[in-house]
């Protein structure tokens, strides 16, 4: 399943290679053609052209890890890449580096604490992995600075239609523009895949730069709070309730008539949708929108909740309504008029 | 049959204290190609029995079958669980982790935690248990007939291995212990020894030693070990209060340790060649040997604690080679009574 191996797929900011590599051969095989820019976002057209020209783009990239240093017991330090909560990380998993040495971040055990000690999280300095090495050179052998570090959790269909994965933000935003490109939509699509979103939308400056569209569609798996005790106004989306369309989020305003054409079209087609309810965290629509002369952006996403951690969760329903969606929103465009 | 394939079935099933039914099986299907007898006690201990030329002695070999765990205390108007600890865990090491419901059947769930870009950066302070929800996907209507109150939780974690002979689970503590026993009564199997030997894995030991408490006084053992695993030395931890890795048990002084009972393992250690290191416990041991030591007349005890890394998470990484010392320093502990009388050793 094509988001299965996307999700499992390496792909720390900085070092999005193999989730690149991957696209483009699977595009590719669909016969489109591609290009990487100097950043290495990877830009795919549909081979159709007409009047109006839309752009599609997610990043590819994951917040992760990286290793800092070892030390002479040979365990070794390091430290996050994007926004990550030290909290996610005790008593995990990981696998460091492109030969996948297996490693653990370990805690020190309940019995040698004091109770004051387990109301302080532990902080990233405190933290370490362990490869079952003995010494400094030992570690050397495997392991350097500069290495990412990857977290392990498989792909998991669970309870009602919902999947557990790591990098749902933002795969599923891959998904989707891989999907509608190669759908052959009556409208000239390119579809951009951006590099280092999670470290600035450092990617999407460049292919900004490059890119002229009419319109651009900013595709991600977003944030979801919908957990019980935190205020409505927090949550910002809800499980179940539909592709998540912004207004507005820390890096852009989106022109509210295109909004409105697009809830639109799923009101006319009974999608269930919902308004990203919250200005925080911003997508690469900040750039998209602000380059050059200025291009209009909209942003739909996929609710996720835990995102920054290894075990985010969506529901299938979104997901697949996020994709009839955009869908009937692209052939509602190429109709002309909308823009 | 291989002790490591062994250790990796237990630790990849679940029996936390007072829920250790599942582990029976596994237990009985290892063991039984060399007991005598396999019993178990009113409170859930298996007693493996294997009998001595003589009979001219009894030594208990224990080591707990059960793990830390979690239990549903409440399901919520969302569908989230809310839970409580079995067990000593530190709540720190349970965000985002992924679980087993032991429910009517066994649901996939996940303990979730609110990404940087809803709790705003405050990442200073833990998140305290009752905070902590696991979302199994479900609505509360959908979860009626799935889950109760009172349902068990485990971490889902496979055994992994990583450099230098070491490797990673859960439930090592104190699996790692049951697999130490298994490779002893291997190594006895070839032997011919006087003393009736009874292999005890006990119960609910991290709730408080109870299965130890109940098993010894079954069996009445003349001289009793408990086989369990002791703080392996890393970083943030004083270098006296640790074990380290790959060079054998700890072999516990204190009072909990009989003074004959330490010296023998001491010098049949030696004696053998097998690697060993002393840990000092001048109080509680928190291991079975401490109810069995004061059970009945009492019992002449001691402890061999394998060198185990972030005990009570579920990355707990320990040496393999130093269960398989403690499983000969067990062997040859049991042939030392080939030679010494039972009353002269239990002699002051």
């Amino acid at each position: 399943m094509l988001l299965k191996n996307l999700c499992e797929l390496k792909g720390v900011a900085g070092n999005e290679k193999a989730v690149r590599d991957f696209i483009k051969k699977d595009l590719e095989t669909a016969g489109k053609n591609t290009t990487i820019d100097r950043l290495g976002n990877l830009i795919v057209t549909n081979g159709v052209n007409s009047d109006i020209h839309i752009g599609i783009t997610a990043h590819m990239d994951e917040v992760g890890l990286m290793v800092k240093g070892i030390d002479d017991s040979g365990l070794i330090r390091f430290t996050n890449v994007g926004g990550l909560d030290p909290r996610v990380l005790v008593s995990k998993v990981i696998e460091i580096g492109d030969e996948d040495i297996p490693g653990v971040i370990g805690a020190k055990p309940i019995h040698m604490q004091k109770s004051e000690e387990r109301k302080k999280a532990f902080t990233i300095d405190q933290l370490y992995i362990d490869i079952g090495t003995e010494s400094k050179e030992e570690t050397e052998k495997y392991v350097s600075p500069g290495d990412y570090i990857n977290f392990i959790s498989p792909f998991e269909p669970f309870g009602n239609h919902k999947v557990k994965a790591k990098a749902l933000d933002n795969r599923v935003g891959c998904f989707m523009v891989m999907e509608l490109i190669k759908m052959n939509l009556p409208i000239e699509i390119t579809g951009i895949f951006t590099v280092q979103e999670e470290l600035g939308l450092r990617g999407s400056q460049v292919a900004a730069n490059n890119l002229d569209a009419d319109l651009i569609l900013v595709l991600e798996g977003t944030t979801c709070g919908d957990l019980t005790e935190v205020e409505p106004h927090l949550q910002t989306t809800e499980l179940g309730k539909g592709p998540a369309i912004s207004l507005m989020d820390r890096t852009s305003i989106y022109q509210r008539s295109l909004v409105d054409k697009l809830t639109a079209v799923a009101d006319y087609h009974k999608i269930p949708w919902q308004y990203r309810r919250n200005s925080f965290g911003g997508n690469d629509a900040g750039r998209f929108q602000h380059s050059k002369g200025g291009t209009p952006c909209l942003s739909v996403a996929t609710p996720c909740r835990y995102i920054h951690s290894p075990v985010s969760v969506m529901d299938e329903r979104d997901f697949e309504g996020m994709k009839k969606l955009l869908t009937l929103f692209i052939e509602d465009l190429s109709k002309g008029g909308v823009l | 049959m291989d002790s490591k394939i062994f250790l990796e079935k237990l630790i990849q099933t679940s029996g936390v204290s007072g829920h250790e039914d599942n582990l029976v099986n596994i237990v009985k299907e290892f063991f039984e190609p060399y007991a005598d007898s396999i019993t178990i006690d009113p409170l859930g201990n298996i007693i493996v029995l294997k009998k001595g030329r003589k009979s001219s002695g009894k030594i208990m070999l224990a080591a707990h079958l059960d793990e830390i765990g979690l239990m549903v205390k409440k399901i919520d108007e969302n569908g989230y669980l809310h839970m409580t600890g079995i067990g000593g865990f530190d709540q720190r090491v349970l965000p985002c982790q992924e679980v087993t419901v032991h429910g009517s059947e066994n649901l996939f769930g996940v303990i979730g935690m609110l990404p940087p870009h809803i709790t705003g950066g405050k990442q200073e302070e833990s998140i305290k248990l009752e905070n902590l929800l696991i979302d199994v996907g479900y609505s509360k209507k959908e979860l009626e007939e799935l889950v109760s109150v009172g349902d068990i939780v485990t971490i889902n974690r496979n055994m992994r291995s990583l450099k230098n002979n070491r490797i990673t689970g859960k439930a090592l503590d104190d699996r790692a212990g049951v697999a130490s026993l298994y490779e002893g009564i291997k190594n006895l199997h070839s032997q011919i020894h006087d003393v009736d030997v009874y292999f005890v894995l006990t119960v609910q030991e991290e709730v408080g030693t109870r299965g130890a408490i109940t098993s010894t006084y079954g069996v009445n053992p003349d001289v009793g070990l408990a086989v369990d695993v002791g703080f392996g030395k890393t970083p943030e931890l004083n270098t006296h209060d640790t074990l380290i890795l790959s060079k054998g048990p700890g072999i516990l002084v204190g009072a909990n340790a009989h003074p004959n009972v330490f010296k023998a393992l001491k010098e049949t250690a030696k004696k053998n060649h097998i690697n060993y290191q002393i840990e000092v416990a001048a109080g509680p041991t928190g291991t079975d040997a401490w109810p069995m030591q004061i059970t009945g007349s009492g019992v002449a005890t001691g402890v061999l604690s394998i060198p185990l890394r972030y005990m009570h998470t579920s990355v707990e990484t320990l040496d393999w080679r130093d269960i398989e010392t403690t499983g000969q320093l067990l062997s040859h502990f049991v042939m030392y009574f080939n030679s010494k009388e039972m009353e002269d050793f239990l002699c002051y």
